[in-house]
Order: C-alpha cells, then sequence, then structure tokens
C-alpha cells in the first residue's frame, strides 16, 4: 500500500509553509527517522520525518513551492515493495485540516456555573446559649471539631505544632491530635503547599496554614494551576478537597511586603473557594464548611481581628452555608458592603451615621467566590444607594466586582452611583501617620455615604 | 521576616551511629551489582509490546499533529519508553500512584490505559479521559492512580510528595512514583520537597528522566552538577544511576529502590540517562543538537532494537516480531481514527467540573 505524505503542521498556529527542499529523491529508499525534506515556516525551518519505511514514490509538490498548506498531499511513500511510480495520484483536494474549523454552536454566555440557592443560615434554637469567644479560638474549634470528626483532616504550616502557631490559631491542637495530624513544616511555602494539594489529591483533607498570605505568594502556583484547576483538566476525576488559610490583609506597622490583601486575586480564579469572614461565629461555622467541602478553598482571616470576641452560639456542630452574605445590620437608606476587617469599620460608620439620621444597612459578604450577588441586589433594591468598603487596593477589587454587579444588574434601582471606599491605592508604609493616612477606616465610610445620599 | 522566633531547643542528633552505615551509594552498588532484571522470555515480550506501543502511538501522535488534529503543545515519549515501562512494570497497581510531568503519553500506556481515550484527550473530543478539556499535558486516570499529567514544570514533585504523604497518612503500603526531567530539577520546589520527604521518610521514589535537553538547552550548559542522582546528597536521600535505555536495568533499579522505600527508609532519587528523539515538544526544530548525535543513540543504543535482539537470541524469529509490530500498528491506527472521528465536547461542558459541591 502506499502512504500520503502530507504537508505537516510544525507548530500550533501554522497553516501553511514553504516546501524549501527534498532531501530524498523518487524512488530513494526510506527509512523510519531519515528527514526527506525541509519546510520552512515564518520560525524556523525544520525537518520532516520519515515515521514509516518504504519507497518515495511521486513528489507531488516541487521544491521551492511557498505557501502550501498544511494537509496538503506533498508525496507518496510506497511500503512493502510495491511501486508507486505508477499509482494513481490522490485527487487535488487537501485533506480537512482542523476539526475546529467545523462551527459549534456557542454556549450561553454565563459568569458562573448554575448552582442552586444556597441554603441560608440554619436556624439558632430558641434557648441556645452564646460564649463570647475570639475569632482565634473559634477558628481553633472549628478544626478540632473537625478532626475529631473525621481522621482525613490535619494541619500542616510553620509553627503550628511545637509552637501552638504563629498567632496561636492552632493553640492545643498538637496535644490532643499528636504529631501526625497537627505537622510542622519547614519554611518552604512552595513546597509543603505543593505537598498538601498532593495529600488532597491523595484523599486526605489538609488544612495548610500560611504564616500570612504574604509567604503564600510563593506557593501561589499550586493553589492556582495544581489546586484550582486540576478538577477541570480531568474532566472531573481529580479532587483537591484542601483548606489554604492563614491571616490577610494589613497587619500592624509591618510594612509593605507583609501587609496585603489577596481576596481580589484569588477571587478571580474559577475553582476555588474564597471565604473572608469577620467575626466568631462566621468563621467558625465558615471554617467547619471549608473543610468539609470537596473544593479547594482560600480562607482568608485577619491579624487585627484574631483578638476581637464575639458571640458563638453554642451548638454541637455550627456549620454556615459558603457562598451566602448576611445583613449584619438592617437598614433603609444606604447599603454598605464589606467583608473582613472592613465589616467593623462599616458598622462603626452606621453607628455615626444613624446619629446623623441616616439609617445603613450592612452585608458583610463573608464568601467572596462564589460572590452572593443577590444579597447585594435585594439590598441595593431596597436602599437604592451603595458604598463598598474594601481594606484593600482599589483597582480590580471586590470593590470593583460588586461595583460592575451593580451596574449590569442593579442599574435601574440605583438613585446614586455606587462609590468604594478602599485603601490608597499606594504600597503600605512604615511610619504610623502614613499608614493611617493610607488604610480604610470609618471616617471615610462615613463621608462616601453622605455623599451617595446627597447629605452634604 | 516577621517570623516569630522559635524558643524550641535544637535536639542534639543522637543517630552517630546509624550516621556511620548510611551509605548514600548502598542502593546504587547493589544496583550494580545485578544490573539486569532476569526476566522470563515472556515478561520480556511483554515489555517489547509495550515499549513498541508507546512508539508507535507517539509517531502516530506526531502525524495527527502534523495533520492539525493535535492543538497546542505536544511533548512525545519517542527514545525513554525503556523508562516508564522499566519501573511502572514494577508497582503494585493496587496501592502506588504516579505522578509526572506534560510528557505524559508514555506513562498512561504503560498502565494499559485504553489508546483511544487518550488519543481522543490529544485530539480534543469528548470520548478523550479529559473529556478534551485536558489535552495532551493534562491527563490523569484516577483508577490506576495516575494523578497526572501537569504541565508546571516541577510541580508534579510537590504533588507527588503529597501523594506519598497521604500513602504513609493512611498506612496503605503504597508509594508514590513522581517523574521529573532534568529541565524540573533545577526547580526550587524539587529541592523543597526533597527536604520534607527525607525529613519525614515519606515513601516516594524521584526519578530524573535525564533525556539530555531543558527544552533547548544542554544539561551541562544548565547544570551545575550534571549528576541529577548526586543532587539528594544533601538531604540524606540515597541516589541511582540508571541506563534508561535499557528496560531490564531500569526494572532491576526500580526494584531496589522500591524495596527500599516499603521498608520505610525514606525516598530514594533516581536518574535514569536516557534520549528524546524527538524535539522537545512538536514544535522545536531542534537545532541545538546534530542530526548525527540523535542518529547515532538510534542506532546504538535504542531500547526497543536493543530489546529485540535480545528476543532473537532467545529464538523468536524477525516474522514474529514483525507480527507484532503490525498488529501494534493497527491498534494505534484504530486510536487515531477513533480520536479523528469522536465528536467535540459538547458545548455544556465548558461549565461542568468547575466546583464539585454546588453552593
Amino acid at each position: 500500500m502506499s502512504i500520503e505524505l502530507k504537508m505537516p503542521a510544525l507548530s500550533p498556529t501554522m497553516e501553511e509553509g514553504t516546501l524549501a527542499r527534498w532531501l530524498k529523491q523518487e524512488g530513494d529508499a526510506i527509512g523510519i527517522g531519515d528527514v526527506i525534506a525541509e519546510i520552512e515556516t515564518d520560525k524556523a525551518t525544520m525537518e520532516f520525518e520519515a515515521i514509516d519505511e518504504g519507497t518515495l514514490g511521486k513528489i507531488l509538490v516541487a521544491e521551492g513551492a511557498e505557501g502550501v498548506k498544511v494537509g496538503t498531499v506533498i508525496a507518496l511513500l510506497a511500503t512493502d515493495g510495491e511501486d508507486v511510480s505508477a499509482a494513481a495520484e490522490p485527487t487535488a483536494e487537501p485533506a480537512v485540516v482542523a476539526p475546529a474549523a467545523e462551527p459549534v454552536e456557542a454556549p450561553a454566555p454565563q459568569t458562573a456555573k448554575p448552582t442552586s440557592q444556597p441554603v441560608s443560615d440554619p436556624q439558632i434554637p430558641a434557648g441556645t446559649g452564646f460564649t463570647s469567644t475570639p475569632v482565634r479560638e473559634a477558628l481553633r474549634d472549628a478544626m478540632a471539631e473537625e478532626m475529631r470528626r473525621d481522621g482525613r483532616v490535619f494541619v500542616m504550616g510553620e509553627e503550628v505544632a511545637e509552637y501552638q502557631g504563629a498567632y496561636k490559631v492552632t493553640q492545643g491542637l498538637l496535644e490532643e491530635f499528636g504529631p501526625k495530624r497537627v505537622i510542622d513544616t519547614p519554611i518552604t511555602e512552595y513546597g509543603f503547599a505543593g505537598i498538601g494539594t498532593g495529600a488532597a489529591m491523595g484523599g486526605l483533607r489538609p488544612i495548610v496554614e500560611f504564616m500570612t498570605f504574604n509567604f503564600a505568594m510563593q506557593a501561589i502556583d499550586h493553589i492556582i494551576n495544581s489546586a484550582a484547576k486540576t478538577n477541570y483538566m480531568s474532566g472531573g476525576q481529580m479532587r483537591c478537597p484542601i483548606v489554604f488559610r492563614g491571616p490577610n490583609g494589613a497587619a500592624s506597622r509591618v510594612g509593605a511586603q507583609h501587609s496585603q490583601n489577596y481576596g481580589p486575586w484569588y477571587a478571580n480564579v474559577p475553582g476555588l473557594i474564597v471565604i473572608a469572614p469577620y467575626d466568631s461565629a462566621d468563621a467558625k461555622g465558615l471554617m467547619k464548611a471549608a473543610i468539609r467541602s470537596d473544593d479547594p478553598v482560600v480562607f482568608l482571616e485577619n491579624e487585627l481581628v484574631y483578638g476581637r470576641s464575639f458571640d458563638v452560639p453554642d451548638l454541637d456542630d455550627y456549620v454556615l452555608p459558603i457562598g451566602k452574605a448576611r445583613i449584619v445590620r438592617q437598614g433603609s437608606d444606604v447599603t454598605i458592603v464589606s467583608y473582613s476587617i472592613g465589616v467593623g469599620f462599616a458598622l462603626d460608620a452606621a453607628q455615626q451615621l444613624s446619629e446623623q439620621g441616616i439609617d445603613a444597612e450592612v452585608v458583610d459578604l463573608r464568601t467572596l467566590r462564589p460572590l452572593d450577588r443577590q444579597t447585594i441586589l435585594e439590598s441595593l433594591a431596597k436602599t437604592n444607594r451603595l458604598v463598598i468598603a474594601e481594606e484593600g487596593w482599589p483597582t480590580c477589587s471586590i470593590a470593583s466586582e460588586v461595583m460592575a454587579i451593580c451596574m449590569e444588574d442593579g442599574f435601574d434601582h440605583l438613585d446614586a452611583p455606587v462609590l468604594r471606599v478602599c485603601d490608597e491605592d499606594v504600597p503600605l508604609p512604615y511610619a504610623a501617620n502614613l499608614e493611617k493616612l493610607a488604610l480604610i477606616d470609618a471616617a471615610r465610610i462615613v463621608a462616601a455615604v453622605r455623599k451617595v445620599c446627597y447629605a452634604d | 521576616m516577621a517570623k516569630p522566633a522559635n524558643s524550641r531547643k535544637t535536639k542534639p542528633r543522637t543517630d552517630a551511629a546509624e550516621d556511620q552505615d548510611f551509605a548514600l551509594h548502598s542502593l546504587q552498588e547493589t544496583h550494580e551489582r545485578s544490573p539486569r532484571y532476569a526476566a522470563s522470555a515472556e515478561e520480556m515480550l511483554t515489555f517489547y509490546e509495550q515499549m513498541l506501543l508507546i512508539r508507535r502511538f507517539e509517531e502516530k501522535a506526531g502525524q495527527l499533529y502534523g495533520l492539525g488534529l493535535i492543538g497546542g503543545f505536544c511533548h512525545l515519549y519517542i527514545g525513554q519508553e525503556a523508562v516508564a515501562i522499566g519501573l511502572q512494570s514494577a508497582l503494585d497497581g493496587e496501592r502506588d500512584s504516579v505522578i509526572t510531568g506534560y510528557r505524559d503519553h508514555g506513562h498512561m500506556l504503560a498502565y494499559g490505559i485504553d489508546p483511544d481515550v487518550i488519543m481522543a484527550e490529544l485530539t480534543g473530543r469528548q470520548a478523550g479521559i479529559s473529556h478534551g478539556k485536558g489535552g495532551s499535558m493534562h491527563m490523569f486516570s484516577t483508577r490506576h492512580k495516575f494523578y497526572g499529567g501537569h504541565g508546571i514544570v516541577g510541580a508534579q514533585v510537590a504533588l507527588g510528595g503529597g501523594l506519598a504523604l497521604a500513602h504513609k497518612y493512611q498506612e496503605d503500603g503504597g508509594l508514590c512514583l513522581a517523574y521529573f526531567g532534568d529541565g524540573a530539577a533545577n526547580q526550587g520546589q524539587v529541592y523543597e520537597t526533597f527536604n520534607m520527604a527525607s525529613l519525614w521518610k515519606l515513601p516516594i521514589v524521584f526519578v530524573v528522566e535525564n533525556n539530555q535537553y531543558a527544552m533547548g538547552t544542554a544539561v551541562r550548559r544548565s547544570s551545575a552538577e550534571t549528576e541529577f542522582y548526586r543532587r539528594g546528597t544533601a538531604f540524606r536521600i540515597p541516589g541511582m544511576k540508571v541506563n534508561g535505555m535499557d528496560v531490564l536495568e531500569v526494572r532491576s533499579a526500580a526494584e531496589i529502590a522500591f524495596a527500599h522505600v516499603r521498608a520505610g527508609n525514606g525516598p530514594v532519587l533516581m536518574e535514569c540517562s536516557t534520549y528524546r528523539y524527538r524535539g522537545h515538544s512538536m514544535s522545536d526544530p531542534a537545532k541545538y543538537r546534530t542530526r548525527e548525535e540523535v542518529q547515532d543513540v538510534r542506532e546504538h543504543k535504542d531500547p526497543i532494537e536493543g530489546l529485540k535482539k535480545m528476543l532473537i537470541d532467545q529464538g523468536r524469529t524477525e516474522g514474529d516480531l514483525k507480527e507484532i509490530d503490525k498488529a501494534i500498528r493497527a491498534r494505534v491506527a484504530q486510536a487515531a481514527d477513533f480520536a479523528e472521528n469522536s465528536p467535540q465536547p459538547h458545548p455544556d461542558e465548558l461549565y461542568t467540573d468547575i466546583l464539585v459541591g454546588e453552593y
């Protein structure tokens, strides 16, 4: 039989090329790996190797021919000693090149996978007691409860075990669960983020603590390329149930490299869940949900909030829904949307505004991805004015995203432009006065709210 | 650096005696004493068929790429077949896991995974093993404990460390075989993983497939230490240097390494010296080496030709082997037809497999 030798595509983008030179002539014996011809593309000259053995039959495209389309038959190769000089020439039409040429029906644009509505927060039974608990202990309690519940859950990170946590979030875990499940790592973020991710792929449920998310920049490749995308790339075979957690955002006087909010970075990535709670009950309920999730979760805490105490319901198993915002203060005149430490500033601002006769509603997003558009838009429909407060840079931020949602789906409800209150667009300075100038505070939120209410 | 100071006292090392016994080259010595696996005639024939399947599959993939049926990046395994077959034939398929980089077709075929679904992934079809959403570099088979197929150079080493941690944590007796190239061997995370894997005595065999070129950069131009098996020394990981062009040598080394790891001794670093005949990817004109260099390896070191000679010495005829080749060519042609004629993914696939849960 004879084999058609076709003009090869030698790069992902090549559509045609020049047949620069024939290195074999009609009648020559061809062995596997022999170079038959040289093909020139706009990028390189490449050798065209035989992958079958035989005798070169008719040459159909002459040396020097330019613009030869990929897939064109350029010569015939006779195998098994057959003589092809007499063989009929193939029909002139070039082979179909790429199947992609066949038009596919374009799917309707969609911003997210359609999902059922998140369930609401669980009802807290009447008579339930509450215990004032610092955020760091609420997080610890959540991890300990889930570790008791599921033997696959373990914690790894720098100083999480013997040192009891750089910020004491893992305090007491080593004592209860032992070194197999509370693992001190060397200072090697890229490495242990990869090991944690691989362990999740292998069937465990790791909680990887970053001493701060600033150090997770060393590891962001595994969070995004390995953890977030593998389920998709495997057609749904691979799982990566992992929680990456640690403090995020500005702390206090630690300078630019240790003060950054990564919420918008991770919230940009399909395949990740991103959670950033404010108070102790949300921290506990969402941490438990994050550990139980079958998806990779980035759980952003805040060092300045760790020591603040809030009521946590005395329930055995308090789990909150991921992807659901919470109205932390009801109001009718304006909506303030925030998350993490920003919620504290928003509540302070709402208090000051109420003294000025403005009744503000405060929405805590709690989850940054998937973002609860519905709660934002319902609040906007009620108040018709909206301000976003975010402890982070303004450009390409969660604030930008919320503004886009309001424009796209809430435009008819707006009585004023949406405003954002973010950190100044500068690396965070060290000097006390400059740092204060750079970060958001309640006063700036009050000013923005007064502006959208046309109160001045 | 704002890492809080660690007040913990450093424990004095008490394993001085162990140190005297510790020989980083002890596994290599064992390997050199008996470098070749004593394969039965049947096993040798199986190795031959498996390697030939990879060779013919990759040749066909190259052809389909040339026809525009395969897009993007496509890295062929031609020349390196003995490494995957030698190592993976020694695995315990029930327990052990494998992870590699983007040059992954051969490792999947070594598992006996259906060539149809691999080829259909290369052509981006619904029937592909990742439903057309992964492509050449991103293929997985969790059923076989094959965890990819990773496109970021070196990432699979740390992920492999995690798979090994999971084996140890679950006490399932398994080990992880983590392959990477001489190029990936210069990534920092490889050494971060060496450190933790050795510190925690993880059951993992690190395999450097040294095919002499990191894309277009020859080993001697990229690496201060070109003897990669020595690079575990700083982490107390024993090294082995293995002829990766001889499937029986690779198999023998695999057994020594696996036994060491399964005994709870921690990782092994195995360098397999091999060679890729084709460019780094399909779009590589390979101008960084001479044609004679490639031809010399093909003629004198080819892993398939080498085994073929042994089979013939054992009494197989050219005709027997030609029949095998014919059957494999037909099998590969069938895979190519399947891959060419399978439908493209349904547009709905765009939105599936992003998250597992509903939120």
